[in-house]
């Protein structure tokens, strides 16, 4: 982790550097940028993913011998269909306002009856050791396909979180003073050669709400909100997020609320 | 043990627009491991596509195609409802398939 | 050499004459047999000799092959090529990429109807032009797209 983040990180302060200085470049290089993500995206290995995340959802595991197919994602027990649009918003079960992924580690420890470890034990996957969160995060999503982002706005805990993840979004702290809006709250921002959409409002976080989770490119992996905010963190020097914390489900409730409408258009791939 | 493979088949005016996307590594044997040694060679070097159980496509790729390669081929003459499979052999002698309908 | 090659190949049904044919170079393999693989071709370290591999020695620019790939590519580990080639009675298409440690990147050949056409991601070390050369009627036809590969930023 050390030696990747110090390699990173003189990259990326390099390029930071780059992204207060430099002018806008060529609209046709931007096209032909446009035009690279789109060829990438028509038939994206996510789809592997889902078809493993389906399997993984009816496989009996943990000490309880369950399947994860009595979860509850929002709709009703097992209701798997448009669940994910409807995330992230309040459980009774547990009172708090929950993401796709904490909910899944709590069916992971409720229904099979995995201890708080097994089910963390690997979160974020590799080419050679894959996630199980991953598989089963890419086939909920999947079955969201086409349904307009909904996520819950009306219970006081959903509202409360909708606050906390805007004044997490422009919280400056870290060695660098950065916050989420050093890059993604203002137009016209880059670094180097992609754009950086601005996600605190709500053209920008349609767009980038409804494409992830994603195969990317660079890990060869499909990855999740989660990682995506984790690895933002990662990048910005702040201290590493708990996995599934309030503060991480704020930040993700905030952009789908900003997504309000769009519809899902289904685990895409990014560079 | 070979990862998932998908196909998916559509007609598009005279001719089926096949997709298909297989899961493997495809190294290069130049990558390094997390060991600092060289990850071996283990790529799909054969492919191939059948309409109704004919062949009508053999391809041979190499290692520098992407990591969980995705495919498309055009199969005219083909009609809804034929069946098209795809096959894939490796340097290592492991295979998969799938198997799609014409949509 | 291409007259020569192509009896052998109407006889082919005998082994002997397949493999003397074979051990004299006359045969592609991919033609020969099912599941073989140009390795002569693959290892091939120019794009020059790759097509020696598969015949090619002499191509013609045509216009008539279409590839559609995007100027910039964000990651060289996956860059997405489509390839069509108009050129009547197409049989066969390579892919190579000049400046790959191996320019050789795949031979397609198509039979009984399917179409000249593929669409495959590749791995490109650095930004380079891309060849397809297509096959039809003995002859070989080439066209070229360069391709720039960035070391990226984010991209998400």
């Amino acid at each position: 982790m050390t030696k990747r983040s110090l390699r990173r990180g003189a990259v990326t302060t390099a390029a930071l550097i780059a992204v207060a200085a430099a002018p806008a470049f060529a609209q046709d290089e931007k096209k032909e940028i446009q035009k690279y993500q789109q060829m990438i995206a028509e038939g994206s290995p996510a789809e592997l993913w889902e078809l493993s995340g389906e399997e993984l959802w009816t496989k009996k595991q943990g000490p309880k011998n369950a399947s994860l197919e009595g979860c509850d994602l929002g709709l009703g027990a097992g209701k798997v269909k448009g669940a994910y649009a409807h995330l992230p918003r309040y459980f009774k079960d547990t009172g708090r306002v929950m993401d796709l992924e904490a909910r899944l580690l709590y069916c992971m420890e409720t229904l099979q009856g995995r201890s708080d470890k097994d089910a963390r034990a690997r979160l974020f996957g590799n080419a050679n050791k894959p996630s199980e969160m991953e598989f089963l995060v890419a086939y909920i999503v999947g079955q969201s396909r086409g349904v307009p982002m909904a996520a819950g706005a009306s219970h006081p805990k959903e509202k409360e979180a909708f606050e906390m993840g805007k004044a997490l979004f422009f919280y400056r702290a870290g060695p660098w003073d950065f916050s989420c809006a050093s890059c993604h709250g203002e137009e016209g921002k880059r670094i180097r050669m992609q754009d950086l959409p601005v996600l605190s409002e709500p053209p920008g976080a349609r767009k980038a709400y409804t494409t992830w989770p994603a195969y990317r490119v660079s890990n060869s992996q499909l990855k999740t909100m989660q990682w995506r905010l984790n690895d933002c963190y990662r990048q910005m020097r702040f201290p590493e997020p708990t996995f599934g914390s309030d503060a991480t489900i704020a930040l993700t409730h905030y952009m789908a609320v900003l997504a309000k409408g769009a519809p899902y258009a289904g685990p895409g791939t990014k560079r | 043990m070979a990862g998932p493979m998908k196909a998916r088949a559509k007609m598009q005016g005279n001719y089926a627009d096949v997709r298909v996307l297989m899961s493997h590594p495809m190294e290069t044997g130049q990558r390094k491991g997390g060991d600092g040694k060289p990850v071996p060679k283990h790529f799909i070097q054969n492919l191939t596509v059948k309409l109704n159980g004919k062949t009508v496509i053999e391809g041979e790729i190499s290692q520098a195609v992407s990591r969980n390669p995705v495919f498309s081929f055009r199969i005219g003459g083909a009609k809804p409802g034929d069946k098209i499979e795809i096959s894939w052999l490796d340097n290592k002698g492991e295979s998969n398939k799938t198997e799609t309908a014409v949509a | 050499m291409d007259e020569a090659r192509r009896t052998v190949l109407r006889s082919a049904g005998a082994t002997g004459v397949l493999a003397a044919a074979l051990a004299a170079g006359l045969l592609k393999p991919e033609r020969a047999i099912a599941a073989s693989w140009n390795k002569a071709g693959f290892d091939a370290k120019s794009a020059v000799d790759a097509l020696k591999s598969i015949g090619a020695g002499d191509t013609k620019e045509s216009g008539d092959i279409v590839i559609e790939a995007p100027q910039i590519a964000e990651n060289g580990a996956v860059v997405p090529i489509e390839i069509t080639s108009k050129v009547p009675g197409t049989t066969a298409l390579a892919v190579l990429i000049e400046k790959n440690p191996f320019p050789l990147t795949g031979q397609f050949r198509f039979m009984d109807g399917a179409l000249p056409f593929v669409k495959v991601n590749v791995k490109m070390g650095e930004s380079s032009i891309v060849r397809v050369v297509a096959e039809a009627g003995g002859k070989y036809y080439t066209a070229t797209k360069e391709v720039k590969v960035t070391i990226g930023g984010c991209g998400g």
